[in-house]
């Protein structure tokens, strides 16, 4: 089994006319994802990659069965794309989009809670459940199937602890990049809880970074809804309070909440290890194992 | 990015919040001249991006032209927190007989904004916070209906904010709510709303950072971006547009990707070494962009030695070896050594084309950061 994206998640991808969209439908197809449209106002009648394009989203939906979408939208139209594929009502919407104002998100997190669709990100790489799609940016060759699912605020710090466990010969059920941005559509607590109702995923990585108090209520989930065993890693620990490192929810504020101390602690007390090395998060899970 | 006290009570000030008579000073004459024209008690209080300017000695009550004079001549120019104070702010004096804080953040857990409302003004409101929760008053904000009136007068009378000066409270509150809207704020605060020995209620201080994110859409308050970095790294940072913290150590750090780079100084500091920056250069960078990234450690004075860490998505090795060769071979002599590690997309292709010569290449995250940190040591030796 697999989480949230398999063979049959039939994709629409967001700004597929644009030089990123285009190169990653590329990298999607050749991956093995079945794209099926692409949704641009005004292109629509044109073929990227093979693929049909459509002004609409909703168009998209009806003449192609999508049932997931992937946003490579700019930041100053992403809220309205993410808006536009949740009116479709499709099952996923993966916008990897980096830089949407907060003040749309909070506009979209409230439709997220009138409608039935799961969305990832903004700011994220993407999913992949190895062998069968990946939906985002991520660099498929560096992922093998296995039984470790992974979620990760950060796509560069997801590559870096997958390739660990790669070369250990140890692979993924799937990993989720639930994105960098202060508010984003799919929580730690709900890809663990999709981890731990998946058969095939024997142990979960879990890799944040300071900023928020999703690791801590992750932490508290785990303690007590968990029997598959999690390692977790911890970024940011050298940072100053008050300065955003790169991602926009990566802050440390002045009163000294997001720390990755309290984290780290968090996760500790509900008995997960946590790395000081992406190494020794693959050693830990390697002892689960 | 933060906004100066002063031009945020200019954005209040146009909105209809009432502020005390100021003006902008930048030399002991101006601040001599606005006193002159503003009266006594006045305040001069410098404008800087740090908190508790008060206790650092960044604000000072003056009561006649000569302790305006001596005071200017001491808050110019000086060091408040590794900021160089520029600019003050002269003010009328407030003789207040109370304080309170009204403020609207987003509450990241509720993914929603939230308006809240003290009587415990005047001091640090996270550390009310801690110490005593209840003293907050909170609502929270439907993003797509706004604050509602009726919201705000609850917060303010759940503060406990005197029913004579609850309708001015909860009118300066919605004003503030239409500003955080307007402007795309992160963070709007007025601490401490001063309640006058006339009964007027009036803005003392004024808080507002806006969303970086935002400020595509904001051409104001991005012309005002030019003013808010602390020295001229930062400044060469946002023009190469890279994601860049100035930290205190002597390992500079450039990486792809914000939790990998955050890794990295984290890797720095866990193998014994002292990173001296954050500097991420983001996805796809091209080989000038890497070069402009070299530029930027380098001209850090501080660094005596780099790491270059990429694990390409959609960053490719052979893109950043283009770039670190034709940054490394203007050169005569590297300024200071640099350590590269590439793995990702096109990490062969790039290994490839690096000239070894210039660079000191490791295989796994671990081995870079040990050899940079090594490096490090050994030149402050």
């Amino acid at each position: 089994m697999s989480t949230f994206v398999d063979n049959d998640t039939k994709v629409v991808v967001q700004g597929i006319t644009g030089g990123e969209g285009k190169f990653h439908t590329q990298q999607m197809i050749e991956y093995g994802t079945n794209v099926v449209a692409g949704a641009v106002p005004g292109k629509g009648g044109q073929e990227v990659e093979g693929v049909p394009v459509y002004d609409t989203v909703d168009e998209a939906v009806k003449e192609e069965d999508a049932n997931a979408s992937v946003v490579f939208v700019p930041p100053a139209f992403a809220g309205d794309a993410i808006f536009e594929a949740l009116d479709t009502d499709l099952d996923l919407v993966v916008a990897i989009t980096e830089g949407i104002p907060t003040q749309d998100m909070a506009k979209v997190n409230k439709r997220l809670s009138e409608v039935d669709t799961r969305l990832l990100g903004p700011n994220c790489p993407g999913i992949i459940t190895p062998g069968e799609a990946k939906l985002g940016i991520l660099p498929g060759n560096i992922f093998e199937a296995g039984n470790v699912g992974l979620v990760s605020r950060s796509g560069t710090l997801t590559y870096q602890v997958v390739s660990n466990l790669t070369e250990r010969g140890i692979g993924q059920t799937t990993a989720i990049g639930i994105g960098g941005d202060p508010i984003i559509g799919t929580s730690f607590v709900d890809a663990l809880d999709a981890f731990e109702n998946d058969d095939e995923t024997d142990a979960v990585v879990m890799c944040g970074e300071i900023g928020g108090e999703d690791e801590e209520q992750a932490a508290r989930f785990i303690a007590e809804n968990m029997d598959t065993p999690v390692a977790g890693f911890i970024a940011g620990r050298t940072a100053p309070p008050g300065k955003r490192m790169g991602h926009a929810g990566a802050i440390v504020s002045g009163s000294g909440t997001g720390t990755a101390e309290s984290k780290v602690n968090a996760l500790n007390d509900a008995g997960v290890p946590v790395g000081d090395t992406p190494e020794e998060v693959a050693d830990a899970i390697e002892d689960f194992l | 990015m933060k906004l100066h006290e002063y031009q945020a009570k200019n954005i209040f000030a146009d909105a209809g919040i009432p502020v005390p008579e100021s003006q902008l000073a930048g030399s002991v004459e101006e601040v001599v001249e606005a006193v002159g024209k503003i009266g006594f008690p006045a305040a001069i209080k410098a404008q800087v991006h740090v908190g508790g300017r008060g206790k650092a000695g960044g604000i000072a009550i003056v009561s006649d032209a000569d302790e305006a004079r001596e005071e200017a001549d001491r808050i110019l120019g000086m060091d408040l927190k590794g900021y160089t104070v520029n600019e003050v702010l002269v003010e009328a004096g407030v003789d207040f007989v109370d304080e309170y804080y009204v403020g609207i953040t987003m509450d990241r857990g509720a993914g929603k904004p939230v308006a809240m409302v003290s009587t415990k003004g005047g001091v640090n409101i996270e550390e009310v916070a801690e110490e005593d929760p209840d003293a907050i008053a909170q609502e929270h904000i439907d993003p797509a209906f706004g604050l509602h009136p009726y919201q705000a007068r609850k917060a303010v009378y759940g503060a406990g904010v005197p029913k004579e000066y609850a309708r001015e409270v909860s009118g300066i509150l919605s004003t503030l709510y239409e500003l955080y809207v307007e402007n795309d704020a992160a963070d709007i605060e007025i601490n401490p709303v001063m309640i006058t020995s006339d009964d007027d209620v009036i803005a003392a201080d004024a808080v507002m950072n806006i969303d970086e994110d935002a400020l595509f859409r904001q051409p104001k308050l991005a012309e005002m971006e030019k003013d808010s970095y602390q020295d001229d790294l930062e400044r060469k940072a946002g023009e190469y547009g890279f994601d860049y913290v100035r930290l205190s150590g002597n390992v500079g750090i450039i990486g792809n990707g914000a939790g990998l780079v955050m890794t990295t100084l984290d890797l720095v500091d866990y193998y014994g070494g002292k990173p001296a920056n954050f500097l991420d250069i983001g996805g796809g960078a091209k080989a000038s962009r890497v070069a402009n990234a070299l530029d930027m450690v380098f001209s850090d004075e501080n660094v005596d030695s780099v790491v270059f860490n990429i694990f390409g998505g959609i960053t490719r090795g052979d893109e950043v070896a283009k770039g670190i060769n034709e940054a490394l071979e203007s050169f005569d002599e590297i300024p200071k050594p640099v350590v590269v590690r590439l793995a990702g997309t096109n990490a062969k292709e790039g290994m490839e084309i690096l000239n070894t010569d210039l660079v000191q290449v490791e295989g796994t995250l671990e081995e870079a950061v040990q050899r940079a940190v090594k490096n490090a040591s050994e030149v402050e030796q």
